[in-house]
């Protein structure tokens, strides 16, 4: 069955793959960040990283602001508006059962996605490629903008990693997460750590919602259909691990471009398929570093 | 009690006199939905289990019995039983792994089987794809009672809600269903009284997908089509609605909450996204304001009167109970 598959096709798919990867792998490292410090599974995750597509669609509609401002832009403009959702709908709910922050943000992407597409329609909009162009690598060609997505999401994935696992602020955090009244008890507010953590985890999905615009069109529906696969993309990786979720998140996504190639009918589940073997065989994640639950 | 079997037979009353003021299908509808939203209050109100993928077993049985109907020509009891079974295997495999994650990790690999189901469903030949399976008969009852007009098909179903709502009571009220309270209270204690919880709530889980699955069924038959949207995450998210709006882990809750639902689907139904963002906002202010639900809220209203009276010479009015965590609210 390989003889017949060019390389063209094979690379095309792999690479279309890391850059799905790129994008699962920057919202499950968003959703396990937000989940390991407030126990929340911000189910909203997928209508952020929309937004953020969105909002860098407006801002060079009306504002003309091009796509290297909307980078950085666009993520602090989502972020904030997260932030305003932690504070009024969030908080309320930290001392209730963890479901109600799930269906809480659920609520909010129903009502967030619901509202762009009444005013927008439910067709995407195009977003112009910034970089157009690129190489080519005798076997395939690639294309700069896609380039310039692996690394700059890999480039963020490790960052983030490094800001989480290795300095202070992520030492307060995941103390914060185990013991909030002692690390409250050393001067540091709690309170508005969780809303600032909460922001940057939004702001990464809005900053991954940036990214795709050029790849995938603008359109209201584009975080529904992805965060699905996220849930379980986390749930292969296991919630406890930063690290795991992005690079699950890079391996799934590869393992995707190529059920395109090898077997097209099955790509849409495979990644669903994945989870089902992890949860007969690892039943607590892959990267929990335990047996079983 | 006796308050209750008055609303009982009122109840009753209307449910019978019904379909002659208002349109049976729409009765009908809510019927359906009712029995699909007792099963997930089954799970999520009396055994702490949060299935973000309910449609899965909704709209797979919708699509069984459709097919058993259009194919086989047997009567339709057997078309809608085949849908139940069907979910509830489906249920017992679904159940069997997702149980092995706690809490909030059982929702979210709920909601990506459910997602698995609807490519697999997407992709099949006998459900027609993306256009969905048209022409589902209105076969015959027992093989004998015609039931192709709206009005005895309107009795056929609610015979089966009755019937649904009976085994669910009984369900939540036998010594079984004391044990899934516990479950969802205090996991341990209940394994340290020699209970094995994850087999408790396997059980509960399939018994939850059948009877999902009956509801999807009875639907394929009111309708005579069964479409993706049955199966779509979008109907997962509108049980959890009916029944958190209605009241979770009460009885009549469920009903209320989808009679509701229903109705405003219906009323907003020419309005575009409308409807969506009003389902998203009456979601936020239930979970933010009224946990309780709409049966929950009267009836601590109505204990709180009683207190009140009770109280009257004593020292005032007791501090309302404070809301609880998911599921406290009045049987």
């Amino acid at each position: 069955m390989f003889e017949n598959i060019s390389p063209q096709l094979l690379f095309g798919q792999v690479l279309l793959g890391l850059i799905n990867g790129s994008f699962y792998a920057m919202l499950s490292m968003g959703l396990a960040i937000i989940f390991g410090l407030m126990n929340v599974v911000n189910f909203a995750h997928g209508a952020q990283y929309m937004l953020g597509a969105f909002v860098a669609w407006l801002l060079l509609t009306y504002l003309g602001v091009p796509y290297w401002g909307a980078l950085f832009i666009a993520p602090v403009v989502v972020a904030a508006f997260g932030m305003v959702m932690e504070r009024l709908v969030l908080r309320p709910l930290q001392n209730l059962d963890h479901l109600y922050g799930l269906l809480a943000t659920y609520a909010i992407a129903l009502i967030v996605e619901g509202l762009v597409r009444q005013e927008y329609g439910s067709t995407g909009i195009p977003y112009e490629n910034p970089i157009p162009g690129g190489v080519n690598l005798g076997f395939m060609f690639l294309p700069y903008y896609r380039l310039w997505v692996v690394v700059f999401s890999l480039v963020t994935c490790i960052g983030t990693w490094l800001l989480i696992e290795h300095t202070k602020l992520g030492a307060y955090l995941r103390a914060a997460n185990e013991k909030p009244q002692i690390v409250e008890s050393f001067g540091i507010n709690v309170p508005k750590m969780i809303t600032l953590t909460y922001g940057f985890g939004v702001g990464l999905a809005a900053l991954s919602g940036v990214l795709a615009a050029p790849i995938y069109q603008v359109s209201p529906s584009m975080g529904s259909g992805i965060i699905i696969v996220v849930f379980a993309v986390v749930v292969i990786g296991g919630m406890g691990s930063i690290a795991g979720a992005a690079v699950t998140g890079y391996l799934l996504g590869v393992v995707e471009g190529l059920t395109k190639v090898f077997y097209p009918e099955a790509a849409s589940v495979v990644i669903f398929l994945f989870m089902i073997i992890a949860l007969f065989l690892r039943p607590a994640g892959i990267f929990s570093g335990r047996e079983a639950a | 009690m006796t308050t209750n079997r008055i609303l009982l037979i009122l109840l009753a009353i209307f449910a019978i006199a019904a379909p002659f003021f208002l349109y049976p299908v729409m009765l009908m509808t809510v019927l359906c939905f009712a029995v699909f939203a007792c099963s997930f209050n089954l799970l999520l109100g009396y055994t702490g289990l949060l299935c973000f993928g309910h449609a899965m077993f909704f709209g797979t049985a919708a699509y069984v019995t459709g097919y058993v109907l259009k194919t086989t020509g047997v009567s339709v009891e057997i078309g809608i039983l085949a849908g139940a079974v069907t979910a509830g295997l489906i249920g017992a495999f679904v159940g069997y792994l997702a149980i092995r994650r706690q809490g909030i990790q059982f929702a979210m690999i709920t909601l990506a089987f459910s997602q698995l189901i609807f490519f697999v469903l997407l992709q099949s030949d006998f459900t027609g794809g993306e256009n969905g399976m048209q022409g589902i008969p209105r076969a015959p009852l027992l093989g004998v009672v015609d039931l192709t007009d709206h009005l005895s098909h309107y009795y056929f179903i609610l015979a089966l809600t009755v019937m649904a709502v009976f085994v669910y009571y009984r369900v939540v009220h036998s010594p079984y269903g004391e044990v899934l309270k516990a479950v969802r209270d205090n996991q341990p204690r209940v394994e340290s009284l020699g209970f094995n919880p994850e087999r408790i709530k396997l059980v509960s889980f399939i018994i939850s997908a059948t009877m999902a699955g009956m509801a999807g069924g009875m639907k394929a038959t009111v309708y005579g089509f069964a479409t993706l949207t049955d199966v779509s995450w979008l109907v997962s998210g509108e049980v959890i609605l009916m029944t958190l709006l209605g009241g979770l882990g009460t009885l009549t809750g469920p009903v209320f909450g989808s009679a509701i639902i229903i109705w405003l689907n219906d009323e907003l139904s020419g309005l575009g996204e409308w409807a969506l963002i009003t389902q998203g906002v009456i979601l936020l202010v239930v979970i933010i304001f009224f946990r309780r639900g709409f049966v929950g809220e009267i009836s601590a209203l109505g204990r709180l009167l009683r207190q009140s009276r009770k109280h009257e010479r004593g020292g005032g009015v007791e501090k309302a109970e404070a809301v609880a965590p998911v599921n406290d609210a009045a049987g």
